[in-house]
């Protein structure tokens, strides 16, 4: 199956943030600590239950990236009384969906069930199980290192994972966001490094649960008392640190590859952050439109240079990217660097047309009902206003927002957070 | 009918080469169906959780109608589609469905090219009379296609010129099949994209793009006669047309097992093993695609399902070990076997590993137990399905495709849930055996040293 556009579906995706009226997210803490969102839908004899840990890659102690996402793999290989293939059985008996999940801030843990309560409850018993008891046997912990270790060995060997990663490190130096796992320092991790790191880093302190579905309020406090209430009890972690700005450079990296990938970035924002809803309608106009953006019509569509090429603002705990996208074939590499710096460019001097601005605004409220109209993309929502601490009519506001927003905000937005002499460029399998 | 189970991290690449095969039969409330005087049949699902709707066109014309020397076609012409029509100039669709707060775009597989826009259910008449418009007024522009040609011929260089197992499962295709046109990939041969004019394209366009060879399925929160109306107002005026024959094609029987080795920048060894196997053609008579599909399940349909838990987890043979299965298709099936050897294992233990996992299901069956979870995970699925419009839509589309109508889908379910241990194994006996098997081995070739350390004889 070949999409027309995959990659900009792709980016969508990262580009939609929380929009919706009418999301009623009821919200406590547990007496466990544990922040709750809860967003009561009957429509579905369903239950989707997420918790999201601040224990992303960014958390690795110092020395032993992998270490989080290790971890994470090994939650649900044996927890409590059972074994792996129990827990994988019980799930797949109960017609139950367990996933894990992480990323740069989070390690979350997914639930999917029937909500008849001879289904849900049996299948919540062994996501509790998963989260406070976990035991990261020994023979397991070697097994699913060494898998790891081989996946991104594999991961190594492609233009995009390699460009990927060099990208953060040349975009974060120093940074946590920068560093990523490596085949040696992955092997070298011990069991004891992942139960450190569960102990301290999976507490109620540092979780939210969020909850979409078949169930009422009553329901909601006490399955979330049973996940929490024995979570492990540890001692505040120091923040994310704020990442230094880096300075203007271009590296290249050779590949055998038929295409060079090109990558061009810097860090900007915080989720919450003010200048979100400017660069979002701006970048709309510049790289996050799909077909409709600068960077489309210039390298894809006038000159056929790309079959994918996007920007987007990916705002995280400390300040994440902007990032612009392409791949080419080699011998044109030159031509399509320049033409994207060239938009770039222009669109940093000028901002958007006013035409552009009220087609950006047309689009991203217009398609707001499509943000939530599934049980699974309302709990993407609730999480990510519930992790980042979003206000709670942030989805309710959206659209206003998005509204208020002008040229000059455009402008000023981008000329504070997309400097050129801090804008780095990767080219990873250029001739 | 479902999807790949647990292959790691080149999901993406199976998911990519089954998706379009993959539908999981579903428990509708209420489709309603009606066909117009054209030949157009509008299919529209009522589901009023949320104020959106998802619009899809589907045309029976796939990479396996396309002929020699015109691989990729089909999909090219689907770029086509969005390059404007005598009333919508080019690149003005996507502007237009973009302004009406709706996502689109479209997919071309081996059976079908499809189209579909997401939107606010206001703006669904909009997006019918759009895509009424492309299916009879395409430009077709040499100056446009000139500069799509090369944008596809990018798309085949970023996922399959520059993905080792695309390329592996591309070659595989090109052995397994010899006669049938299932032995193309989708995409096209570079060399047949180097070499297609827009009149390629525009006879592609003339030959399939018709009421009588196209399908309307409409899911979201609408009032399904508003839809009729609307189809028959907008779709209603395109007459129809004849149709082409389609040859059969039928693959000859094989009678040996195949091999082939591609070689790749890569870490990891690949292994895939391919078995010629039916599909579902009488839904009620049929007892065998039910029966590989049980059997998909109950070797990899869970994280200690057979494979995983044998394979990767208790011999550690395989760093990733998995199936692929779809009962349904137009054209003939395939059950896969596919994985990565652990560090110091070959890719012959690895094909010993699958061998010995199929002669212990042909030696001793599966047990009650394993069939009770696959058909609790059956029914689970019911149910999760139903949170998505987009995927409600795409089984209603991929089993029309296929040529089992969309009504059947329940007892779709039902067949899978009446399958018996005895025909699992009856299944695995008859199925899997040496003559009917193709094997492809990804062979992967260390990268070249950077330019830092390369050495100077590669100056000149």
């Amino acid at each position: 199956m070949k999409l027309r556009h995959l990659l900009s579906a792709l980016c969508l995706c990262l580009l939609a943030t929380l929009a919706q009226a009418g999301v009623n997210i009821q919200h406590w803490v547990a007496p466990s600590g544990v922040r709750v969102y809860f967003v009561e839908n009957h429509d579905l004899p369903m239950l989707d239950v997420q918790i999201d840990f601040a224990a992303g890659t960014a958390y690795d102690p110092s020395g032993k990236p992998g270490a989080a996402s290790l971890t994470q793999a090994l939650l649900d290989l044996g927890a409590g009384d059972m074994d792996e293939t129990a827990i994988s059985n019980r799930l797949a008996d109960l017609g139950a969906l367990l996933s894990t999940n992480v990323d740069m801030d989070r390690a979350s843990v997914s639930l999917r069930t029937l909500s008849a309560a001879d289904k849900r409850e049996p299948a919540l018993d062994i996501l509790r199980a998963v989260l406070v008891s976990p035991r990261f046997d020994d023979d397991i912990f070697v097994r699913e290192q060494a898998r790891a270790v081989a996946s991104l060995k594999e991961a190594l060997t492609r233009p995009e994972s390699i460009a990927s990663k060099n990208f953060w490190a040349l975009m974060y130096p120093g940074h946590p966001y920068g560093v990523h796992a490596e085949p040696e320092k992955l092997a070298a991790l011990k069991r004891t490094d992942l139960l450190d790191f569960y102990r301290s880093h999976f507490t109620a302190a540092r979780a939210i649960v969020s909850i979409v579905g078949d169930i009422d309020r009553a329901q909601a406090e006490a399955l979330v008392q049973k996940l929490s209430a024995d979570l492990p009890k540890a001692e505040a972690l120091p923040s994310l640190p704020a990442p230094t700005l880096p300075k203007a450079g271009e590296k290249r990296i050779a590949h055998p590859s038929a295409q060079a990938h090109l990558l061009l970035g810097l860090p900007t924002i915080r989720r919450g952050d003010p200048d979100f809803f400017p660069l979002l309608v701006g970048n709309y106009t510049l790289g996050g439109g799909g077909f409709v953006s600068r960077l489309m019509k210039e390298v894809r569509e006038k000159r056929g240079y790309a079959y994918s090429v996007y920007s987007y603002i990916m705002p995280l705990a400390q300040p994440g990217p902007f990032q612009i996208g392409l791949q080419t074939k080699k011998a044109q590499v030159g031509d399509a660097l320049k033409v994207t710096r060239q938009v770039l460019a222009t669109f940093l001097a000028e901002g958007p047309s006013e035409t552009e601005l009220q087609a950006a605004k047309q689009n991203l409220v217009g398609s707001f009902p499509l943000r939530l109209d599934s049980n699974r993309k309302i709990l993407d929502n609730v999480a990510a206003i519930g992790f980042y601490g979003l206000p709670l009519d942030y989805l309710d506001r959206y659209t206003e927002k998005v509204e208020q927003v002008s040229i000059a905000d455009i402008k000023a937005a981008f000329a504070r957070r997309v400097r050129p002499q801090n804008l780095v460029t990767l080219i990873v399998g250029a001739e | 009918m479902r999807e790949l189970r647990r292959i790691g991290w080149w999901g993406t690449l199976l998911a990519a080469l089954m998706a379009a095969l993959s539908a999981t039969p579903a428990a509708f409330a209420n489709p309603y169906e009606k066909q117009l005087a054209n030949g157009l049949r509008v299919i529209v699902k009522e589901d009023h959780r949320a104020p959106t709707a998802v619009h899809m066109v589907w045309y029976r014309a796939g990479s396996m109608d396309e002929t020699n020397g015109t691989t990729g076609v089909a999909h090219l012409l689907e770029h086509m589609m969005f390059k404007g029509t005598p009333s919508i100039g080019a690149g003005e669709f996507s502007r237009l469905v973009a302004a009406a707060g709706g996502r689109d775009n479209a997919f071309t597989s081996k059976d079908f090219t499809a189209y579909f826009q997401q939107v606010p259910k206001q703006k669904l008449e909009q997006m019918i009379q759009l895509e009424a418009d492309r299916m009879r007024h395409l430009n077709l522009d040499p100056k446009e296609f000139e500069q799509e040609i090369k944008v596809v011929m990018e798309e085949r260089r970023l996922r399959t010129d520059d993905q080792p197992q695309a390329r592996l499962f591309e070659q595989m295709g090109a052995v397994a099949f010899q006669a049938h046109p299932y032995r193309v990939p989708v995409i096209g041969w570079m060399n047949d994209l180097e070499a297609m004019t827009v009149q390629d394209a525009r006879d592609w366009y003339e030959r399939w793009y018709e009421p009588n060879n196209a399908f309307v399925v409409i899911v979201g929160d609408v009032d399904h006669d508003d839809v009729f109306r609307l189809a028959e107002k907008y779709y209603g005026p395109l007459a129809a047309r004849p149709l082409p024959a389609r040859k059969p094609q039928v693959e000859p029987t094989q009678t040996g097992t195949r091999r082939l080795t591609v070689k790749a920048p890569a870490e990891l060894p690949v292994v895939v093993m391919a078995y010629k196997v039916p599909v579902v053609r009488d839904v009620e008579k049929d007892v065998d695609p039910y029966a590989l599909e049980m059997l998909a399940a109950i070797l990899d349909g869970h994280d200690a399902a057979r494979f995983s838990r044998r394979l990767v987890r208790e011999q550690r043979l395989a760093v990733s070990a998995g199936t692929g299965y779809d009962a349904t298709s137009r054209g003939p099936g395939l059950f896969y076997l596919l994985g990565s050897p652990s560090e110091g294992k070959t890719p012959a233990e690895l094909e010993n590993g699958f061998r010995t996992e199929i002669a212990r299901i042909v030696a001793d069956g599966v047990s009650t137990e394993e069939l009770a979870r696959a058909r609790a995970q059956l029914v689970a699925n019911q149910t999760y399905k139903l949170d998505s419009m987009f995927a409600q839509a795409m089984e209603i589309g991929q089993l029309e495709t296929s040529g089992v109508p969309y009504t059947a889908n329940k007892r779709l379910i039902e067949k899978l849930q009446e399958v018996t241990a005895e025909q699992v194994q009856a299944a695995a006996k008859k199925y899997f055996v040496d003559d009917q098997l193709t094997v492809a081995e990804l062979d992967p070739q260390p990268l070249p040293d950077t330019p830092r350390r390369r050495p100077a004889a590669t100056r000149h």
